[in-house]
C-alpha cells in the first residue's frame, strides 16, 4: 500500500544539537557566570585588567587529588610526575609538587624551571627527542630519570657516563600501535619493527648503561581507555623480555599522560561529559592490565604523566566584548580583547562560554573573533549567545592546559594570571606583560636609531 | 567524501552534519529521499520511487524533488554536481 505524501522538507535547527541532551543550549540559568570560586568576575578585572586568566587551587588540587586515587586505589606503586609543557607558570608546578606530583620536563630550559623552583634532580624525568648533551649530563650528575628517545642519545649518555666515571641507569622510550590514530611514531623505538629491541641490545653492548625503565606516551586526549589496556600489555610483554633475555631489571613503567580533559573537541558533537570517559575508567583499564600481566610480587613503578586532565578544567579566562559585528551571511559576531595569541587550544576545541550577567534576547548562533588583525583569530565559531552589550564580559573554560604556556607574544602583550587560592585569596601569578618584556632582549645598532628630520 | 554521505541520519529524521555541526529535521518524504540520494540513485530513479511509494503523481513528485534538492544546495549539503 502507498504511503500518504507530503511535501519533502528539510529545516535547519536554529538552536544546537546538544539541545536534545540538555547541554549547549543557551539556558540562562546555566551559562551566566558571575563569580569563580566566589570572587566576582567583576572585580577580578577591575583589580588585573582584561583579559585576565584565572586559575583555582581548589579545583587543580581537588582534580590530581581525585586522579591520584582513581590509580593508588588500584596499584600499589604509583608515581604522578607533572608534565611541565602542560602548564609551567611556577605557582601551578608548586601546588602540584606539594601534592606529591615530581616532575616532568622536555628540554634544559623545563629542567632548569623545574629546578630552580627547588625540585631536586632525582624527582625530575627528562623526556624528549632533543637533549643537549651539557644538559644530558647535568641531568646524570644531578640523579635525574631519563628516557632515552633515539640511537644517539644511548651514544651521548654513553659518552657523560664515561666521562663521569659512571654507571648511568636509564629508561627508553618506545612507541606502539594501541589502536590509537595518528601514531606518536616519532618518539623513541618502535616495539612493533624490534627498533626497541635492538635499542636494549645496543645499551646491553655498551656496557655502560643500565636499562632500568620503560616509557611511553600514546597521544593526547585519547577517548579510549582500552588503548592503554594495550600500551600496558605490550610494555609488561617487552619488559619481561629484556629481564629474561639481558638481565636487566625494570624498575619502572612509564606510561606519559593522554587522559582527556572535559572540554569539547571540535569535531566531536557530544558533551564532554557524554563524550569523555571518567579517570576511574582509564585507571580500571590500566592497572586491570598490570594486575593481569605481572608475575606474582612484581610491582615495578606506575609512573604517570598526565597533565591536560589535571589543570585543564582549574583554569577560566574572562575576556571582554569590545565590539559587535553582522556578517554578511547574516550572522552575528563579536570582537573580544583575547584570542589565539593567548587560547591556543582554540584550535582544538568548543569552549565553555559563560556571561557574566543575565542579558535578555534570543540567543543566536554567534562568532566570537581575537583581536588580531589576522584572519586566524577566531576564538568560536558557533556559539549560541543572545545579544550582548559591549564591555560583557565572557568567562571562557577549561582552559588550565597548553593555553600558559603555548601562547603567543603576537600583537599583542600577553595578560596576566591570577591564582585564587583555597580559602578565596586573589594572588597575581604572572604580571600582564608591557613593553619593557619585549623590548629587553632587543639591540639597535647605533647606525639605525630612527630620527625624523623637521 | 560527499556531504550527503558524511550525514548522520536517524530514523526520525533528524539529519547531523559532523562537517559543521549543522542539524536539521527532515519530514518522511524527505529522508526518504535523502537515504535514495546516499545511495547514489539518479533523479529518475528517485522520481520513480516516489511515485511508487507514495500517493503523488509523475509530475508533483518531479517538481518536488527539484525543490527539496535546491534546499539541500541552500543549506550546503549537496553539490551541484551532486545529481
Ligand atoms: C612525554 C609526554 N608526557 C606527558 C604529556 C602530557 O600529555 P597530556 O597533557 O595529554 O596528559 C605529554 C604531552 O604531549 C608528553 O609528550
Amino acid at each position: 500500500m502507498k504511503r500518504p505524501y507530503e511535501k519533502p522538507v528539510i529545516n535547519k535547527l536554529k538552536v544546537n544539537f546538544m539541545n536534545k541532551f540538555g547541554t549547549g543550549t543557551f539556558s540562562l540559568s546555566k551559562k551566566v557566570r558571575k563569580e569563580i570560586e566566589g570572587v566576582p568576575v567583576e572585580k577580578l578585572v577591575e583589580e588585573f585588567g582584561s583579559p585576565l586568566f584565572v586559575f583555582s587551587e581548589k579545583r587543580l588540587r581537588q582534580k590530581f587529588r581525585e586522579v591520584k586515587n582513581a590509580f593508588t586505589l588500584r596499584y600499589p606503586n604509583v608515581e604522578f610526575s607533572w608534565s611541565y609543557k602542560t602548564n609551567y607558570l611556577d605557582a601551578i608546578c608548586a601546588i602540584l609538587h606539594s601534592e606529591g606530583e615530581t616532575a616532568e620536563v622536555v628540554s634544559e630550559f623545563e629542567y632548569e624551571k623545574a629546578r630552580r623552583l627547588g625540585v631536586p634532580g632525582n624527582k625530575i624525568i627528562y623526556n624528549g627527542p632533543y637533549k643537549p648533551i651539557s644538559s644530558l649530563k647535568t641531568a646524570v650528575e644531578e640523579g635525574a630519570r631519563i628516557n632515552i628517545d633515539h640511537f644517539e642519545e644511548i651514544s651521548d649518555l654513553e659518552e657523560v657516563a664515561k666521562e663521569l666515571g659512571v654507571k648511568v641507569k636509564v629508561g627508553i622510550r618506545l612507541n606502539m600501535d594501541t589502536g590509537i590514530k595518528p601514531q606518536w611514531s616519532r618518539f623513541g623505538f618502535n616495539l612493533e619493527s624490534g627498533q626497541a629491541l635492538d635499542a636494549v641490545k645496543r645499551i646491553a653492548a655498551g656496557g655502560v648503561l643500565e636499562l632500568c625503565g620503560l616509557h611511553c606516551h600514546i597521544g593526547t586526549f585519547i577517548l579510549d581507555p582500552s588503548a592503554y589496556e594495550k600500551e600496558v600489555k605490550k610494555l609488561v610483554d617487552f619488559a619481561y623480555k629484556v629481564e629474561d633475555e639481558f638481565g636487566f631489571k625494570i624498575e619502572y613503567l612509564d606510561i606519559g599522560g593522554g587522559f582527556p580533559s572535559k572540554n569539547r573537541l571540535r569535531g566531536v558533537y557530544l558533551p564532554p561529559d557524554v563524550a569523555v570517559p571518567s579517570i576511574d575508567e582509564f585507571a580500571e583499564k590500566i592497572c586491570g592490565a598490570l594486575l593481569s600481566s605481572l608475575r606474582p610480587g612484581d610491582y615495578p613503578k606506575l609512573i604517570l604523566e598526565s597533565g591536560r586532565a589535571i589543570v585543564d578544567e582549574a583554569g577560566f579566562l574572562i575576556t571582554t566584548v569590545h565590539a559587535s559585528k553582522r556578517m554578511p551571511d547574516g550572522r552575528r559576531a563579536y570582537i573580544l580583547d583575547a584570542g589565539v595569541n593567548v587560547l591556543f587550544t582554540a584550535f582544538w576545541y568548543h569552549f565553555n562560554i559563560e556571561i557574566d550577567r543575565e542579558v535578555v534576547g534570543p540567543s543566536e548562533p554567534c562568532i566570537l573573533y581575537g583581536p588580531l588583525c589576522m584572519n586566524i583569530d577566531v576564538v568560536d565559531d558557533d556559539v549560541n549567545l543572545p545579544p550582548l552589550p559591549r564591555g560583557t564580559k565572557l568567562i571562557i573554560s577549561p582552559v588550565g592546559a597548553y593555553n600558559v604556556t603555548q601562547w603567543m607574544q603576537f600583537i599583542r602583550y600577553r595578560p596576566g594570571v591570577v591564582l585564587i587560592g583555597e580559602n578565596g585569596s586573589v594572588e597575581l601569578i604572572r604580571e600582564a606583560e608591557d613593553l619593557s618584556d619585549i623590548v629587553r632582549r632587543e639591540k639597535l645598532p647605533e647606525r639605525l636609531k630612527v630620527k625624523w628630520e623637521e | 567524501m560527499g556531504a550527503i554521505e558524511r550525514l548522520a541520519i536517524s530514523k526520525n529524521g533528524f539529519v547531523f552534519d559532523p562537517a559543521t555541526g549543522n542539524s536539521y529535521t527532515v519530514n518522511s518524504t524527505g529522508l526518504f529521499i535523502l537515504n535514495l540520494l546516499r545511495e547514489g540513485k539518479s533523479e529518475d530513479e528517485i522520481v520513480d520511487a516516489l511515485v511508487e511509494n507514495f500517493e503523488v503523481s509523475q509530475e508533483e513528485a518531479r517538481r518536488d524533488l527539484l525543490d527539496f534538492l535546491e534546499q539541500l544546495r541552500v543549506n550546503g549539503l549537496l553539490e551541484a554536481s551532486n545529481v
